[in-house]
């Protein structure tokens, strides 16, 4: 196996590079893994990243004058160039590591939010937003009184524009939205939204957790205010995320959390911030995440986005067309051309939890349940549903395992 | 699987004896695994004598917890509500046959710790007694 050479040919040609996509969950049962929109496999090439710098480079990073320091701070700061030039952004400093899209929106929500919301102002969200672009606005809302309006989602699964148009003539500060769901899959038209908010000077966030790693994203050309992403879902390790923010709206924003690197001067009863990016890490970042990222995005690249893109269109469409044929099964959300390669369904009479557990034992790995995603559930007046979702190591044949196992469960249940 | 799905557990699933709501009652408890979204009712019709003479659930959730539900509706009539203040996990488990791993096993104990919470009137909060249904 040579871990510098990634195979170009996507799909089978790549399942090398990720060791676990060999193994067998159950004695005698490969793995079909089709959760990668909770979180992704990682390649041979970001794991070895990782290990290499635990191995021979690890130490912590800015202000050490050693050499092994020094490696460190670069590596670092060279993942960031990295995600910088793989989504756009001309200014590396516009690029802020946190944990996680949870915490980048967080960041916003408290450090963009607390500054510059009032009693009364308006947050537009939408409702197929995950829990994490939902409920640190309600935290927010309920702290300073905010108003919370969501742009509805037709029985198609996508986004009702004419009830945005409504809402954007009650003057909304902030418009917050997914730019691709995670429980429908839909691809909505962020441009669009994005330039709409602007005109009437709205403030603009996107979620960009499970477009960034499937999809081309340049951050010039949607140019929302804020993007948001998780390294663990673009083939990077848990525990790195990132905000892409504006220059001129991270520079006014006050820091979020308060400690070592994020400050230029301490003296015992103040601070004065650092520089950006550096005035929102505040503390020992996660050094080896960020170079296992950055591998990722080496990875991505190497491969193409949109070949990804085009792959995964494939795939899910042909996981559309079988899946259609079962009696009794319901695909949520848009067709293939307006989804991402998330799938998620209902079967007639089975409990999402029995559909999966039973994937399970064929080795077939979906998610089960709300998918942090309760009130879009909730529209669709469904409890739960069960999730499959594909990415640019997945083939036809994890489609067609899928189907089979799909088969085992209405024989129990039917 | 075959141990899992027990032809008992997708019988009371898809054909269950003890669904529905009792109005009135004289107990009615209902909460929900917030990990999956099942979310379960249960009313009884109890006695003079503290003795459980109707009882019914409504809600929804998968097999395991619906038929789980079932069978120990149809276990506790009869019974005095001192005697299901005593049962325990091995008692649900008795009834549905099956070993299951802890996520399952939430969905199993469901039932349980909502038929506790109802007949100890909620003096305690059912988190409480979730822990003590899983002793």
């Amino acid at each position: 196996m040579t871990a510098n050479h990634p195979t170009k040919s996507i799909g089978e040609g790549l399942l090398e590079d990720f060791p676990i996509l060999n193994i067998e969950v159950h004695p005698g049962i490969r793995l079909t893994y089709l959760d990668s929109a909770a979180t992704s496999q990682k390649p041979l090439q970001v794991i070895e990243a990782m290990d290499d710098y635990y191995r021979s480079t690890n130490a912590n990073i800015h202000r050490g004058v050693h050499a092994l320091a020094e490696k460190a701070t670069a590596q670092y700061e060279d993942a960031r160039k990295k995600v910088a030039d793989f989504i756009g952004s001309e200014k590396v400093e516009e690029v802020i590591f946190t944990r996680n899209t949870t915490e980048s929106i967080n960041l916003v929500a408290n450090a963009w939010g607390r500054a510059n919301l009032n009693n009364g102002d308006l947050v537009v969200l939408t409702e197929m937003e995950h829990h994490s672009n939902l409920v640190p606005w309600q935290m927010l809302a309920a702290e300073k009184s905010l108003r919370l309006e969501f742009i509805e989602v037709t029985p198609e699964g996508e986004l009702n524009l004419d009830s945005y148009k409504k809402l954007l003539d009650q003057n909304p500060k902030v418009v917050a939205f997914t730019q691709m769901s995670n429980v429908l899959g839909t691809i909505n038209p962020a441009r669009e939204i994005i330039s709409m908010a602007k005109q009437v000077g709205a403030m603009t966030l996107m979620d960009a957790a499970q477009s960034v790693p499937h999809l081309p994203v340049n951050v010039a050309e949607i140019d929302a205010d804020f993007v948001a992403f998780s390294g663990h879902k673009m083939l990077g390790p848990t525990g790195i995320g990132v905000l892409w923010g504006k220059l001129e709206m991270l520079s006014a924003m006050p820091p979020f959390l308060g400690g070592g690197d994020m400050i230029k001067k301490v003296y015992l009863r103040s601070f004065t911030a650092n520089d950006l990016p550096h005035k929102f890490e505040a503390g020992t970042p996660a050094i080896a995440e960020a170079i296992g990222l950055g591998a990722a995005v080496d990875y991505l690249n190497l491969i193409g986005m949109e070949t990804i893109a085009r792959h995964e269109q494939e795939i899910t469409a042909y996981a559309i067309d079988q899946l259609s044929k079962i009696p009794g099964l319901t695909i949520l959300g848009p067709q293939a051309d307006k989804k991402g390669a998330v799938l998620a369904f209902t079967l007639d009479g089975v409990h999402p939890h029995d559909v999966a557990q039973i994937l399970d034992s064929a080795g077939i790995a979906v998610r089960a349940g709300h998918h942090c995603a309760m009130p879009l559930h909730d529209k669709y007046n469904i409890p739960a549903s069960t999730r499959a979702s594909f990415y640019l190591y997945n083939t036809r044949k994890d489609v067609d395992v899928l189907v089979s196992g799909i088969e085992t469960v209405k024989k129990y249940f039917g | 699987m075959d141990d899992l799905y027990r032809e008992v557990i997708i019988e009371r699933y898809k054909n269950p004896l003890y669904r529905g709501e009792l109005d009135p009652h004289d107990i009615s408890f209902e909460d929900e695994n917030p990990l999956c979204g099942d979310h379960i009712r249960i009313d009884l019709r109890v006695d003079d004598q503290g003795i459980i003479r109707e009882a019914g659930f409504s809600g929804h959730g998968c097999a395991i917890s619906q038929a789980s539900a079932d069978l120990l509706l149809e276990s506790v009539i009869g019974k005095s509500t001192a005697e299901i203040k005593k049962l325990t996990k091995e008692d649900v488990l008795d009834l549905l046959g099956i070993e299951l791993g802890p996520v399952r096993l939430k969905c199993a104990l469901l039932p349980l710790k909502i038929l506790k919470a109802g007949v100890y009137g909620l003096g305690e909060s059912s988190d409480d007694l979730l822990e003590k249904v899983e002793d």
